[in-house]
């Protein structure tokens, strides 16, 4: 390979990742300011699938929540919810939306539409809560699809057993009501041969993004599973089904393949290889980072990756000769996969510790998801029973700099790599 | 000679520990920290040198710890307090497993191997509820010195329970049981208990495994060590040093680059890098 091509492949998925996000978020915007429909939907099962057949701009307020957080404003919509009358302690992406909401769609990168209809799982128990929201400020449809998650850990039900394909039907009677609901909202018929070009582009970007992550189990790492990992997820998510989507992960699969065979790593020399688990701090989210790239540290994976692109590193491709079946079937492990790696997270840590060959795990619980921060202390618990690999918990929130404190943040994470550093150095003294 | 020194540049208080070759203390001191931590830094420092009748040249290696560790503009180095305390609690009391380091603003639990490493360690997030700054707050709301709090606490016969350890509320809880005619030693050894049992806490999260030493200002404190004793049912390794821990594991690694600068181990600068 030439030093071109190293030019133009190695962080080409950044560029066009953040291109491609600005575009969405133009699109948003040209769609509040014409009156146009939007359907609100979640990380988590978003459906984006049957949306995008209807043409529907799909707005994720849980992205426009951080993105208010990483743009430095978060507390000003944060604050306006809770003068209307949220507790501190409520979810700082719902109080986020609904500061945005209250001032009329009023955001950092653009203005955003009124929903026409929102689409959620129960994924998360405030997603329920949140769209109850939407439906009593703009009396909107709602649509809840209750995907059955693990009954137990270790005991998930797959193609050809009863109770899986129990479960599949359940879904896929939910997916064709949501069909007919579309219809009613957009005024348009579904466009079987349309879903089926949707679908082929979501396999194609699932394909793609699955090889994405599993190429950083190189050394060294190719990409920041934290920092550079966002990015990718915001195009996962917003541009799921899509053309554009498609096209942007084979080309992020072709820089990550190059980087590998080259040796090229991330911007850091790196010393110990890390996973995340939980949501980043995205109030000081560069710095965050930093506090561990200071030391050598590069996150190579995290749970965030897996649960906020809704499942679908799993790779599951749908079959387009029964596609409506195809995707209750998606959407069933995919999503149930995003519950697990909140619920039933440990023995997969594990697996992926070992894989990725990682020196050290952090738990990040932040004060105002107790969906994702609850089980942390009693899986890290585990983790470390099971595998005694290092791990460390720090506290802090993904939206609210009101408890975010960096001094005591960067205390912990220094003691961290400090018993990292000695752990090393007895054992080359050992060896 | 040739000597090694930890400065602790702590949220209340300022400590520098001086030791020699055989890693013996033979300067220290304490001061206020107050505003200009700097200062502080370079006068506890001075003081310590001073004490032990040292040259700064003699000095070959400095680390700074502490939330100020990084304003040690002298220092070659910085270590976390955590891993100093847990350095220097095991060269103290060898057998020790378990650290509780109680300081101004934060509690610590730090299990510890036998060579000093950190296994785990646990601190209160955040608000400093259930830390000497309550005691402090709780001394300023009796009008009693600081250092009378424990004598005072263990005279109590009738003790109460005081539901709240949080700094903010210390002066309206403690005034709330005066009013209620308790007397101040029941009151002190009731705030005394709570927050042996918060710091016991932390400790569980950990894990607490025999020896467990008790370092920080508060350590100082008869009523504390009392109070977390009973809470733990086991005795604490307490000494005179305990206020100094953190100071004295700074000189601990100081003293390693030191020796390391004479026989040098391959990695030694991994540990600091």
């Amino acid at each position: 390979m030439t030093t071109q091509s190293t030019q133009d492949l190695v962080g080409r998925g950044n560029r066009e990742g953040a291109a491609l996000f600005r575009d969405w978020f133009a699109e948003l915007d040209a769609t509040a300011r014409n009156g146009g429909k939007s359907a609100y939907v979640f990380v988590m099962g978003s459906i984006n699938e049957i949306l995008k057949t209807f043409d529907l701009p799909v707005v994720f307020p849980e992205i426009n929540s951080l993105q208010t957080a990483v743009r430095r404003v978060a507390h000003e919509y944060l604050e306006e919810a809770e003068d209307y009358g949220y507790s501190p302690d409520i979810c700082g992406y719902v109080k986020a939306d609904v500061g945005m909401q209250l001032r009329g769609g009023e955001h950092p990168m653009g203005q955003i539409p009124v929903p026409s209809m929102s689409v959620l799982t129960n994924a998360c128990n405030t997603y329920i809560k949140w769209a109850e929201i939407w439906e009593r400020m703009y009396d909107i449809p709602t649509f809840t699809i209750d995907v059955p998650g693990t009954r137990q850990s270790g005991t998930q039900t797959w193609q050809g057993d009863s109770d899986f394909e129990a479960d599949r039907k359940y879904v896929e009677t939910q997916l064709r009501e949501l069909i007919t609901l579309c219809e009613e909202v957009t005024g348009k018929k579904f466009d079987i041969d349309k879903f089926r070009q949707v679908l082929t582009y979501a396999n194609t970007m699932s394909r793609s993004w699955k090889r994405v992550l599993e190429l950083n189990a190189s050394k060294p790492s190719l990409f920041n599973a934290l920092t550079d990992g966002t990015i990718f997820l915001g195009v996962a998510n917003g541009f799921r089904g899509t053309q554009e989507g498609a096209e942007y992960f084979e080309r992020l699969a072709e820089e990550m393949e190059y980087k590998a065979a080259n040796g090229i790593g991330q911007a850091i020399e790196e010393k110990y290889r890390l996973l995340f688990v939980g949501v980043p701090c995205y109030p000081i989210f560069r710095r965050f980072n930093e506090l561990f790239t200071d030391w050598g540290g590069s996150f190579v994976n995290s749970t965030y990756l897996w649960f906020a692109s809704g499942g679908t590193n799993r790779g599951f491709e749908y079959d387009l000769a029964d596609p409506v079946a195809s995707l209750a079937e998606g959407v069933l492990i995919s999503v149930r996969d995003a519950m697990d790696s909140m619920f039933h997270q440990s023995e997969v840590l594990a697996d992926m510790a070992r894989e990725f060959d990682v020196d050290g795990v952090i738990y990040h619980p932040i004060k105002s998801c107790r969906t994702v921060s609850t089980g942390l202390a009693d899986g890290r618990r585990h983790l470390t029973k099971e595998s005694g690999i290092p791990s460390l918990f720090i506290e802090s929130d993904m939206m609210d700099r009101r408890v975010v404190s960096e001094a005591q943040m960067k205390n912990r994470i220094d003691a961290f790599f400090e018993g990292l550093a000695s752990r090393r150095l007895a054992a080359g003294v050992q060896g | 000679m040739s000597y090694a020194a930890g400065v602790d540049v702590g949220s209340t208080q300022t400590k520098a520990i001086v030791i020699d070759e055989h890693r013996n203390i033979v300067g220290r001191s304490l001061l206020d920290t107050g505003a200009n931590v700097v200062k502080a830094a370079e006068s506890s420092y001075v003081a310590a040198l001073k004490q032990g009748n040292i040259d700064e040249e003699e000095v070959e290696y400095v680390v700074g710890t502490g939330y100020g560790r990084y304003r040690v503009t002298f220092g070659n180095t910085q270590v976390t307090e955590i891993s100093c305390h847990g350095r220097g609690a095991v060269h103290l009391f060898p057998n020790t497993r378990t650290v509780v380091d109680m300081g101004g603003q934060d509690t610590k639990a730090i299990a510890v191997s036998a060579d000093g490493e950190i296994n785990d360690f646990c601190m209160n997030d955040k608000c400093a509820a259930g830390t000497g700054r309550f005691l402090g707050a709780a001394a300023a709301a009796l009008d009693i010195p600081l250092g009378e709090l424990g004598p005072v606490s263990l005279q109590s016969t009738k003790p109460i329970k005081i539901s709240t350890t949080c700094t903010v509320f210390a002066e309206s809880e403690v005034l709330a049981w005066i009013g209620k005619g308790k007397k101040i030693e029941d009151i002190l050894w009731g705030v005394h208990q709570s927050i042996a049992s918060r710091s016991a806490g932390l400790m569980r999260r950990v894990g607490i495994e025999d020896e467990i030493t008790f370092t920080g200002g508060v350590s100082r404190n008869a009523g504390m060590v009392k109070a977390l004793e009973e809470r733990l049912g086991k005795k604490l390794n307490i000494s005179e040093e305990c206020h100094y821990m953190g100071a004295l594991g700074a000189a601990l690694f100081a003293h390693d680059h030191v020796m390391a600068g004479r026989a040098p181990v391959a990695s030694t600068a991994e540990v600091t890098s």
